[in-house]
């Protein structure tokens, strides 16, 4: 007893450096933007929200004249039009929102700690209509892009500020678990997300430019003309597991969550500009 | 109906018309996944535009038009302020029109 004592007061005493301290999300953060403002010096802060436009003056052309009648806008009418219509018992999706769910769209994913999840907008509208009598909505595209895409340009121009505590162990734990996913390898393909949108970004791969991860989901829901409609960023996790032969996880699991909370944390401070067109 | 979303700009005498046109666009050669069957085409066959009772543009779409289709075009000969008019027609003998002022 009087060994394992001495042992634990030597131990207490050297600080306990075999462990190397884990770098906060701040940390990650400050390395993420530096690592990106090294690789494209000519690119400024605020036009990473336009992915592979800030870097190509080919396509940004091309990408400009679209938004000047962009596809999604059909979308966004759509959505404000489901947005508004009240629920089969008198209450609204205004009901389930701060603000009315104007302007709060880049508040999210957020670590709730009463109930120890990563939420999302998403499923803050699913649970919005379930707890108001209604049916789910699909996950990936639809009426739920819809709505999203309608919120999310109410939100157009606010910064975007997510909270990873330090105190949250829990909050911690799905920040880490999303970071661990974006710079795991995976499928047969044993690739990363950070592999392409990291090490490679600015990359052909074949006839496409490989955004940079920074800014990378500032712009969802994302109406891309290789789907001929509009999906949620879920969608598109989905379809890059899926390219490096992958399965897929299903969309708002907890894998997801986590992945869109460590994501979106990266592009904090940025503009939230959704929906989005892309190719 | 409302199908038609329009924007139009004159400058030095040449207007710049644009639409977004809401349309299923359906080639009627794609199945319904759920049902099986084969969802029927539809699709918008002609687009005119006219301006001040002249016809100034007509479009004979087929189904190779992608769904909700975008159309941009120019034609000299108005002045802003004045009123134009686009309309379809579709194989079912749907038709919708709008119209927008020129700026």
């Amino acid at each position: 007893m009087k060994k394992l004592l001495t042992a634990t007061v030597l131990l207490g005493l050297l600080g306990g450096f075999t462990l190397p301290a884990q770098a906060t999300p701040q940390e990650d953060l400050a390395e993420f933007r530096a690592y990106f403002k090294n690789r494209f010096p000519n690119t400024p802060f605020n036009d990473y929200i336009n992915g592979v436009y800030s870097i190509d003056a080919a396509s940004r052309e091309q990408w400009e004249e679209i938004e000047e009648f962009p596809p999604y806008e059909l979308n966004i009418s759509k959505g404000e039009e489901l947005f508004n219509k009240p629920f089969a018992n008198g209450k609204t999706y205004a009901d389930c929102f701060v603000n009315g769910g104007i302007g709060i769209a880049e508040r999210y994913p957020f670590f709730d700690s009463a109930s120890g999840k990563v939420i999302t907008l998403e499923a803050t509208i699913n649970a919005c209509r379930t707890s108001n009598g209604e049916e789910p909505l699909d996950w990936q595209k639809g009426a739920i892009a819809d709505i999203s895409a309608y919120m999310h340009y109410t939100s157009r121009g606010n910064i975007i500020n997510i909270q990873v505590p330090n105190d949250d162990a829990a909050a911690l734990a799905a920040y880490e678990r999303g970071k661990n996913h974006f710079y795991a390898k995976r499928g047969q393909l044993n690739m990363a997300c950070a592999d392409c949108h990291v090490y490679s970004s600015g990359n052909k791969i074949r006839a496409d430019l490989l955004s940079p991860a920074i800014g990378q989901v500032t712009h969802f829901p994302v109406y891309r003309s290789k789907w001929g409609g509009i999906g949620t960023l879920h969608r598109r996790y989905g379809g890059c597991n899926k390219q490096v032969r992958a399965k897929p996880y299903k969309p708002q699991s907890d894998e997801y969550s986590a992945l869109e909370y460590f994501h979106t944390y990266m592009s904090n401070g940025l503009e939230s500009n959704g929906p989005g067109a892309r190719k | 109906m409302a199908s038609i979303k329009m924007r139009a700009k004159v400058t030095d005498g040449v207007t710049t018309i644009k639409a977004l046109i809401s349309h299923p666009m359906d080639t009627g050669l794609v199945k319904d996944k759920k049902t099986g069957k084969t969802i029927p085409a539809h699709f918008i066959q002609e687009v005119v535009c006219q301006h001040k009772g002249t016809t100034v543009m007509t479009a004979n779409w087929g189904a190779a038009i992608s769904k909700n289709p975008y159309l941009s075009f120019k034609f000299k000969g108005a002045a802003a302020g004045d009123t134009l008019s686009l309309s379809w027609v579709d194989n079912t003998g749907e038709k919708d029109s709008a119209d927008a002022t020129i700026k």
